[in-house]
């Protein structure tokens, strides 16, 4: 190797690791550190009857948004990626920046002080409170933990607050699919919403490629599949229908549309927003569901008729807290 | 880790096997695919966060993406050990590929949102890394000489694990100093895959070697095979391969097993590398020493060691040591001690298209192996599975034994 070489490798390397240095420092000094911020004082879930909160995606914190005003826009809560509410309290699953994936639950009361906090494997996905504020559930994503190709698999937990039970993983509930047991190592399951009573819940369970909505019952501890193709229900405050993803594309950049399904006859229509949207959908009234969809929120009449409307820019994780 | 790092090309061989030093091309490939690694890893350590939680693709997509392109590289391959063949240009061929994946990633950084730029990002840095990889094997058995070949790939995987290691600890500490700041990933990753272009470029020799004889058949492949030893290890490790449960199968077991928390998951491979990273080099001087057919025939009994230990009572600490390091010694020993056991078999004018042969076989067979064992566990439940598995393998084992052909390097020069 001649010296001229050596020095075309030197400068080449120093032009290279300077340009990386460079670029890293801009990007640093870009992005504000994360820091795990709380609510400010004053903001809760007293705001007005029916407010819409969500998740401001400008700043990462929650945020309210008045019916009589909705322009006027207050960010105010803590630093959440999923964040939902109900009676007395609020869940805000909140992502440590960097590897490996790590995240937090954050238990809130109503003025949004931290009850309580507990680590959380993998990346948030879905958040629900029950509507008396005493059960929690979420589900996050666990990275790696699948055993076909690098799909990902999802681990779902259950808080009931009343007693501090919590259930790590619902995955070894006693599921019963067409009327049998049904046991296989890859059942995983996803998206819970509560009915009133604080017992009974419905949930997306996933096994050998299919997905069904399930029932299931916590004192019992039993699940049943009722419906296939049912993913991220959402019931009802009336808790006679729900709202779900419905798969019904192979296209993978487009496989939803969402549904509602009437429990009573198991009768479901799509509703009128015809767009792949992939979130646990929030009833923000007793005839209206709210989404997030290409970073925005959206509200769709529950019954099929009208357009979709948007509710919020730079917004996700709705919810109406009455 | 004994390693000499001086030696200029050309100078006369040390008469010790054991003096001997690695030649400097080999430790020049070393270094490019240390580098090489560090960037490559980089990415594939925080590409599922990025695509999930930075441009919020569904897994389901993320999972599309991801299976795309797995069959497309075993072809790859064979075309790059071809061209390189073809005009004697490896290093070129090579630089083609490593340049191809670096590059990749200013496309991830460009293609923004879009699903389709994605793709066509990932599919630019797989192709680079099928095209790459049989022209490099070539030419450290070329720049080698046969009874030290086990060595001088010892040293180059090494090397190569050290940066698969470095990779995700770069990709970390970057995420934590700029607040999951994706773009700056990709760009350092940029950064760091050009520099091993540059590295190969200044550090490798280059030049046309020899050139190919009469090549029939569209890429030479029959002439190839119509060789007894050769057709024997392409059948041999194909037969390995296809009786191989994939790492990340192991892994999962090992997690359901201790009850292992999900965010130490991705710590398990890492333990692996670092064992075959400090066995890499021994497995290789052993190699030269008494044969290549033996190590890679006990490197699949670790293996199997490896699954009996996943049936087996035993306390939750050992197990996952037990199996990491015996998953560490399964590589070393195979690995490289594969190539080398292969170059020597092969005229040097098909050095490149031999080695891509006999690699797309085993990887060919190890994704049928994955498919089934992914079968396996869903119809009777993952202890059934890694039993049959385990059965499997001692019989490819037995049948590889007898088929495998003796290392010609050896016996003339022993140590």
């Amino acid at each position: 190797m001649t010296a001229r070489r050596l020095w075309a490798l030197a400068l080449g390397a120093l032009l290279l690791l300077g340009g990386a240095t460079a670029y890293t420092l801009r990007a640093a000094a870009d992005h504000p550190s994360a820091r795990a911020e709380g609510a400010d004082a004053g903001f809760g879930l007293d705001g007005h009857p029916g407010a819409l909160y969500f998740r401001d995606t400008a700043s990462g914190r929650v945020a309210r948004q008045d019916p009589a005003a909705p322009a006027a826009r207050r960010v105010g809560g803590p630093r959440c990626d999923r964040f939902h509410a109900a009676g007395s309290t609020a869940l805000c699953l909140q992502r440590r920046p960097g590897l490996p994936a790590r995240s937090y639950v954050i238990v809130l009361d109503r003025q949004l002080r931290e009850l309580r906090r507990m680590s959380l494997p993998g990346i948030p996905n879905r958040a629900r409170v029950s509507a008396s504020g005493q059960v929690l559930a979420w589900t996050a994503f666990a990275t790696g933990d699948s055993y076909a190709t690098s799909a990902f698999s999802t681990r779902t937990s259950i808080l009931d607050l009343r007693t501090g039970y919590l259930i790590k993983n619902i995955e070894q509930i006693p599921l019963t699919l067409d009327g049998r047991r049904h046991h296989a190592p890859d059942v995983n399951y996803w998206g819970v919403s509560f009915a009133r009573d604080d017992n009974r819940f419905y949930a997306t369970v996933a096994t050998q490629g299919h997905t069904y909505l399930v029932e299931g019952d916590l004192r019992k501890w039993s699940a049943r599949a009722i419906k296939e193709n049912v993913e991220c229900p959402s019931l009802s405050p009336d808790g006679t229908r729900i709202a779900y993803k419905k798969k019904v594309s192979t296209d993978p950049a487009a496989p939803w549309r969402l549904h509602v399904l009437d429990l009573a006859t198991l009768r479901e229509h799509p509703l009128a927003d015809p767009r792949s949207v992939d979130d646990q959908a929030s009833w923000t009234g007793p005839g209206t569901v709210s989404y997030a969809y290409g970073g925005a929120v959206w509200s769709v009449p529950a019954d099929g008729t009208g357009a979709p409307r948007r509710v919020a820019e730079g917004a996700s994780s709705p919810v109406a807290v009455r | 880790m004994y390693l000499a790092t001086t030696g200029r090309r050309g100078a006369p061989p040390a008469p010790s096997g054991v003096r001997r030093r690695v030649p400097a091309t080999v430790l020049a490939l070393g270094t490019v695919s240390l580098v090489t690694d560090v960037s490559s890893e980089m990415v594939t350590a925080v590409l599922p966060l990025y695509l999930v939680l930075g441009l919020g693709l569904t897994p389901l997509q993320f999972g599309f993406l991801d299976g795309l392109f797995t069959g497309a590289t075993a072809l790859v391959r064979l075309l790059g050990g071809h061209a390189a063949d073809r005009g004697g240009r490896h290093k070129r061929v090579a630089g083609f590929g490593y340049a191809l994946s670096a590059c990749s990633r200013l496309g991830l950084l460009l293609a923004g949102g879009a699903t389709g730029l994605i793709a066509a990002a990932l599919a630019a840095d797989r192709l680079g890394k099928g095209i790459r990889t049989a022209p490099r094997d070539a030419l450290i058995t070329l720049e080698s000489p046969p009874d030290a070949l086990g060595r001088a790939f010892g040293v180059h995987r090494a090397m190569d694990t050290t940066g698969a290691l470095l990779g995700p600890l770069a990709a970390f500490a970057l995420l934590w100093a700029t607040a999951d700041a994706y773009d700056a990933v990709f760009v350092v990753s940029f950064c760091v895959g050009l520099l091993g272009v540059l590295l190969l470029v200044v550090l490798v020799p280059g030049g046309r070697r020899e050139t190919v004889g009469a090549a029939r058949g569209p890429l030479g492949l029959a002439a190839l095979l119509r060789r007894p030893a050769v057709r024997r290890v392409t059948l041999a490790a194909a037969l390995l391969g296809a009786a191989t449960v994939g790492d990340a199968f192991l892994y999962l077991l090992l997690q359901r097993r201790t009850g292992l928390d999900a965010t130490w998951f991705p710590f398990l491979p890492l333990g692996a590398a670092a064992a075959y990273l400090l066995l890499a080099v021994p497995a290789g001087r052993l190699a030269d020493r008494i044969g290549r057919r033996r190590p890679f025939l006990y490197g699949h009994g670790a293996l199997l060691l490896a699954m009996a230990l996943l049936l087996a009572p035993v306390p939750d600490a050992l197990l996952v040591g037990g199996v990491l390091a015996l998953l560490g010694v399964f590589y070393a020993a195979t690995d490289g001690v594969l190539m080398a056991l292969t170059g020597p078999l092969l005229p040097a004018a098909r050095r490149a298209s031999g080695l891509a042969l006999v690699q797309t076989a085993q990887a060919l067979a190890k994704v049928v192996a994955a498919t089934g064992f992914g079968a396996a566990w869903t119809l009777w439940g993952p202890s059934t599975a890694l039993l049959l598995a385990s059965a499997g393998l001692a019989a490819a084992l037995v049948c590889a034994a007898r088929l495998l052909p003796a290392d010609p390097s050896h016996g003339r020069t022993p140590t």
